[in-house]
């Protein structure tokens, strides 16, 4: 009796511990288990498990969110709408299975491996942020599974050879060298510029494409340093990037950083005519810090403004697969009250890139699906996707294209809203110089 | 190297050298007294951020109000540490009361893991600024100082001026001459522990008005107080003060002279220095 009793509680406290350290997972849809035979034909449904790992908690929660959000709306979206179609009549009805990845590196190695060793799912997304991006691309190439990256620019990581990741983002050395075209555009006689960024592998990527393309376009890099990730206190770069009297301050690295960053440039009274900052302007809790995002540019993978169609598509030789942009946004704020985020843009992405390539597969086999993948040169409400398939590059981002937001007030309301400011073919607005 | 950049960056460092110091003044202070390392001292730090963070989000009470509860809790929280965790090994070897109060450390850490996750928080709390010339000063960071400064006269009142801090005093200087004239020493070792967690929870909530935090912002705290400790002399609560706006100035002026980053190399080469040169401490006794 006594051991039945320590067996119940040990149960119990097991219970407990399971359920406070993640292990979500959304519900089945209607339909799920392995077969049922539909009426009228050999229709065989199928569940699809897509397994990620999502950072709820640490420095990368904000932007982690949004694109788990986008992810879990295209699930949704794909349900509603029957499955997964493949040719063979075979349904699949995706599923998704994530664990809270804490922004660490080595939670996300030990997550990546449960779900492939222990949660056996078929395809895997990958978590958000370069660093955690590049220990779940080892893991899963290691293991021979296939994984869309949602959340990961880095370079370096498409870099080595790998032949199961494929990314949806524009690389990072393309963050900023449009932002030093807008600046050269905006106003010519603008030379000096300081680069203080994270020092990750993300943020290093963009500032070693941005600095010799500065450079090379006449530009005067004044100030160059790097800071630790995780820092709040600014006050010394402040202070360096004062003394250089810059025209313009690129860098930045994430959503914190950038963040405060932004925030401690406005409150030290900096008055470069030009910040362009990474990750964090495009977030639409940017505007949490009032005045101070007022005027801060930010490369942005996608925006709701942006204008990818059918007939975008068309003029450009594309197929054009899946919803809208507008129907994206729209199911996306009915769903979570809150407006998308590039990162919820390329969630949604990455899993529609996964279902294209299942349906040209006509297969779940890793190999085929691969195949579709290499083929795959299409537009999507989230713009052009095509993979490289050279050996040393495989799977790296070479056809979408970045836009470049800036926070402006509107003259009416003097509310804070974003614009899209470059390439000039999709701004909504111009760009604005601080004063 | 612009002067107008050095200026600015030894201000900003000095300010935040008082905040380093009064967070070193509760680990000596409690070292002093009982020769305990206090390796709780960071997680407590970021204790101190979150009960400013709670008292002004959940309760809506001023951040500065705030922080004469935090002072409060601090204390009472401190005495519950020393009867939970120290007072049992109080007379144990050194290294036992290290491992106590590092278990306090993991526990704080791993419950406000759960509890607030590691996703930074801020304390949104603005007092405008003051500028001349390149130097920027905001107003969140001079009452920061202007509190710190009244904190630590506070405690040199207390240590010098009234009874219980004279106990203290008698209590560090010899425990058991102190008991002998009626001291009850476990009583003042539970007040130095409470007071030593106090400073250390009113410099985290400080710093939780100038910086956004996480429940492991206190280790970095932590550390700089151990260097800080080193310099000022182990249980020299003046040479801490002292050490800790020290160590913010150096880090001001060095910012300015070399990369960032290598800032904190040059922190740990003068920790080295000192330890090799003066063990006891800048004003410490010769050794």
């Amino acid at each position: 009796m006594k051991h039945i009793r320590w067996a119940g509680l040990v149960l119990a406290l097991t219970g407990i511990v399971a359920s406070a350290c993640g292990g979500t997972t959304t519900p089945a849809p209607a339909g799920g288990g392995t077969t049922a035979p539909a009426a009228g034909g050999p229709t065989v449904t199928k569940d699809l498990i897509i397994g990620f790992s999502a950072s709820q908690t640490g420095a990368q929660n904000v932007a982690s969110k949004k694109q788990t959000e986008g992810i879990q709306l295209w699930v949704d979206d794909v349900n509603k709408a029957g499955g997964i179609k493949l040719k063979d009549g075979t349904v699949l009805k995706p599923q998704i299975k994530f664990y809270d990845d804490e922004s660490k590196t080595d939670r996300v190695q030990q997550l990546y491996t449960k779900l492939i060793n222990d949660d056996k799912v078929d395809f895997l997304l990958s978590p958000y942020s370069s660093g955690l991006v590049k220990a779940a691309a080892v893991v899963s190439e290691q293991n021979g599974k296939v994984m869309i990256t949602a959340g990961g620019a880095d370079d370096a990581t498409m870099e080595q050879g790998f032949k199961y990741i494929y990314q949806v983002y524009t690389p990072a050395s393309k963050y900023l060298t449009g932002a030093i075209d807008l600046i050269g555009k905006l106003d010519p006689s603008i030379k000096k510029i300081a680069i203080v960024n994270e020092k990750d592998s993300f943020s290093t990527s963009v500032v070693q494409a941005a600095q010799p393309y500065a450079t090379g376009k006449g530009f005067q890099v004044v100030l160059s340093e790097g800071y630790d990730t995780g820092t709040k206190d600014f006050a010394p770069f402040i202070n360096k990037i004062i003394a250089a009297a810059p025209d313009a301050i690129v860098g930045g690295g994430h959503f914190d950083d950038g963040t405060t960053f932004a925030k401690q440039l406005y409150e030290k009274k900096v008055n470069a005519r030009v910040i362009a900052l990474l990750v964090a302007p495009p977030e639409p809790t940017f505007a949490d810090i009032g005045d101070a995002a007022q005027y801060i540019i930010g490369p942005s993978q996608w925006e709701t403004q942006v204008k990818y169609s059918a007939e975008a598509a068309k003029s450009a030789n594309l197929p054009y697969y899946g919803l809208t942009a507008k129907d994206f946004t729209d199911r996306y704020t009915t769903k979570y009250s809150a407006p998308p985020s590039y990162h919820s843009a390329g969630g949604y992405a990455a899993g529609q890139v996964l279902q294209k390539a299942l349906e040209d597969a006509g297969s779940t086999d890793p190999e085929k699906v691969r195949a579709a993948l290499d083929k795959m040169d299409l537009m999507l409400f989230y713009g052009h996707v095509k993979f490289s398939t050279d050996a040393k590059t495989h799977g790296k981002q070479i056809a979408h294209d970045m836009v470049y937001v800036q926070w402006q007030k509107d003259s009416y309301t003097n509310r804070l809203a974003t614009q899209i400011v470059w390439p000039p073919e999709a701004k909504s607005a111009d760009a604005q110089l601080r004063k | 190297m612009s002067l107008d950049a050095l200026v600015a960056s030894s201000i900003d460092g000095l300010m935040l050298g008082f905040l380093y110091g009064l967070a070193a003044m509760g680990l000596t202070l409690i070292f002093g007294v009982m020769r305990v390392i206090n390796l709780s001292h960071g997680p407590v730090i970021a204790l101190g951020m979150f009960v400013i963070l709670e008292l002004t989000t959940r309760f809506g009470i001023n951040p500065y109000l705030a922080l004469v509860l935090a002072l409060a809790i601090g204390l009472a929280f401190g005495v519950v540490i020393y009867f939970v965790a120290v007072q049992r090994v109080i007379n144990a070897p050194e290294l036992t009361t290290l491992l106590a109060t590092f278990s306090v450390n993991l526990m704080i850490i791993g419950l406000g893991t759960v509890i607030w996750t590691t996703s930074p928080r801020a304390v949104n709390v603005s007092l405008g600024s003051v500028s001349a010339g390149a130097v920027t000063i905001l107003g969140t960071h001079a009452v920061a100082v202007a509190i710190a400064i009244a904190v630590t006269i506070g405690l040199y009142v207390f240590l010098y001026r009234t009874r219980p801090g004279k106990s203290i005093r008698a209590v560090a200087n010899n425990r058991a001459a102190a008991e002998l004239m009626g001291i009850d020493s476990n009583a003042v070792l539970a007040l130095s522990f409470g007071l030593g967690t106090m400073l250390a929870m009113a410099s985290g909530g400080l710093l939780a008005t100038l910086f956004s935090f996480t429940i492991l912002s206190g280790g970095t705290y932590e550390t700089k107080s151990f260097v800080i400790v080193v310099l000022g002399g182990l249980g020299n609560p003046t040479g801490a003060l002292l050490g800790g706006v020290l160590l913010g100035l150096l880090e001001g002026v060095a910012t300015i002279a070399m990369p960032v980053g290598w800032v904190p190399v040059f922190e740990y080469v003068i920790f080295v220095l000192i330890l090799l040169l003066r063990p006891r401490g800048l004003l410490g006794p010769r050794a």
